[in-house]
């Protein structure tokens, strides 16, 4: 389980880190987002979907729940469960299946899934002070996001802890 | 199944054939349509006649206020639609006080939504329809709110701006008649829905979070804290996420402002740009009403201040009923007469489609 940090100070270096991430990303990947309210989740998931050739404009699923997104050579299935308790509520997301159909998932609020998905990629978003400056840590889970890890450090200039 | 009449031995694809032709169904004053929203949280059934006279409307929610306001766990799950459904069904029929017999067509949520809880209704009104041996309609959430503005207002005059504003969805459409339809600008982040209820949640006000902020904006100056406008200039798109983290920044800052204050300069921010673009939009297509639909629709400050700019402008507007505000299954119905007005009705072989967008609807 290999961690790197990135510090970010506006919205366009998140969308640095997202462009790297989409840079690496293929179909059923499993990304979990955390991080407080305001944290940047949803910048996050626009900067990816757009590096991803999405067009539509992507919005925020609180309160929908799920949104589906067709990029160049990716479907992004974006879902939110911070409104979520039960898990007979997740399974109305139908999130596996999305995932089986080859979506890449992209979950907001989603660290409860992580044993559901053991491979996946957390990013853990955090506010610093109280303007746009963000800590992100992002974390491999499961073989398959390792070396992957070591590419987006690399695009970002950051380095892999282990 | 309550609803059950005789049997039918048509093949489910001869049913399908025989009502996807168009024009051998019509609509006129006395049309029953019955209406299932099964789309997210709510479970709801309603009887329309004519397209516009509200025989019943029952959404699942009033049944157990208690239950379902304690928190913010909705009741999405496809088995808590399918428990609701019968019940909910069997209420409906009842305050409208008529039996199976009078309803001439089952219409349905096909979308946008989840799709478990799509496909509850969805099968009911496919299941009921094939029984009475009605049509079935799917309709499009998003322009069923359409008509809940015309639920409200019948005599209302096109062009129409419609401003539908809720958890899920900011958008301005204006509309040249019931069917002639288009978007014209809508939120390219959060919805206003949602970013008052993640506002009161970050200032910890009771939950639901718009009336908590609409409350909490009577006891605050509006004037205390100055929070960008964004986009105001810029089409007639909105955005409301950068507010929101304006507002979470300018807390962190300052921990020891009032409450009151940010939510009365936070609700003030919003409704002033929701206005603004209204106002312009409503100028555009030359509307001569506008139209408020959405759960925040009930926000005291937007209803006065869209009043107001209609009233400077010289168009009327129309202000829902709570009932309207909210998801409800009538504008289903109501989107459904409207449809088989058309002609059009839906193979009872199609299914749900949680993607569904509002496209521009025809001439």
């Amino acid at each position: 389980m290999s961690q790197l940090q990135f510090e970010s100070a506006s919205p366009s270096d998140s969308a640095r880190l997202a462009a790297a991430v989409a840079g690496v990303l293929r179909s059923r990947d499993v990304l979990l987002l955390s991080g407080d309210l305001g944290a940047g989740k949803t910048m996050f998931t626009k900067a990816l979907c757009a590096e991803l050739g999405v067009s539509d404009a992507v919005t925020s699923p609180t309160f929908t729940l799920v949104h589906e997104y067709r990029g160049r050579t990716l479907t992004v299935c974006h879902a939110d469960i911070y409104r979520l308790e039960r898990t007979a509520e997740f399974d109305d997301l139908d999130l596996d299946g999305a995932r089986a159909a080859g979506s890449v998932l992209v979950v907001e609020w989603g660290e409860v899934l992580s044993d559901a998905f053991p491979d996946h990629l957390a990013l853990r978003f955090a506010h610093v002070g109280d303007d746009d400056h963000r800590s992100i840590s992002i974390t491999a889970h499961g073989s398959s996001w390792q070396s992957r890890l070591e590419r987006i450090a690399a695009q970002i200039g950051a380095k892999v802890m282990p | 199944m309550p609803f059950a009449r005789g049997s039918r031995r048509l093949k489910l694809s001869e049913m399908a054939d025989s009502m996807t032709r168009r024009g051998d169904v019509t609509a006129n004053e006395s049309t029953v349509v019955l209406g299932i929203e099964t789309s997210c949280d709510e479970t709801a059934v309603a009887v329309v006649m004519g397209g516009g006279d509200v025989l019943s409307s029952v959404v699942a929610s009033q049944l157990d206020e208690h239950a379902r306001f304690g928190g913010v766990v909705p009741e999405i799950a496809s088995r808590a639609h399918l428990e609701a459904l019968p019940h909910v069904t069997a209420q409906a029929m009842a305050r409208a006080g008529i039996d199976f017999g009078r309803v001439d067509a089952v219409a349905a949520t096909v979308g946008p939504g989840l799709v478990g809880a799509l496909l509850v209704g969805v099968a009911a009104a496919k299941a009921t329809a094939l029984a009475l041996d009605v049509p079935f309609i799917g309709v499009n959430h998003l322009e069923a709110h359409l008509y809940a503005a015309l639920l409200d207002a019948p005599d209302a005059e096109f062009p129409m701006l419609f401003v539908l504003v809720s958890g899920g969805h900011t958008m301005f459409v204006a509309m040249n008649s019931p069917h002639d339809y288009r978007v014209v600008g809508q939120t390219i982040d959060d919805a206003a829905g949602e970013a008052f209820d993640k506002v009161a949640r970050f200032l910890g006000l009771e939950f639901p979070g718009g009336p908590a902020i609409d409350k909490a904006a009577t006891r605050g100056n509006e004037k205390a804290i100055d929070f960008p406008r964004a986009m105001r200039n810029d089409g007639l798109d909105v955005s409301f996420s950068g507010l929101k983290t304006a507002v979470i920044n300018y807390v962190r800052a300052h921990p020891e402002v009032s409450s009151d204050d940010v939510a009365a300069s936070f609700q003030r921010a919003v409704v002033d740009v929701l206005v603004h673009k209204a106002r312009r939009a409503a100028n555009d297509c030359g509307a001569r009403t506008i139209a408020l639909g959405g759960g925040v629709a009930a926000n005291t400050q937007l209803r006065r201040e869209l009043q107001r700019a209609g009233d400077e402008a010289g168009v009327r507007v129309v202000l829902p009923s709570r009932e309207m505000c909210t998801d409800n299954a009538a504008m289903i119905a109501s989107a459904g007469w409207y449809r088989l007005a058309r002609g059009e009705t839906s193979p009872l072989d199609a299914g749900a489609n949680p993607n569904l967008k509002l496209a521009a609807g025809q001439r």
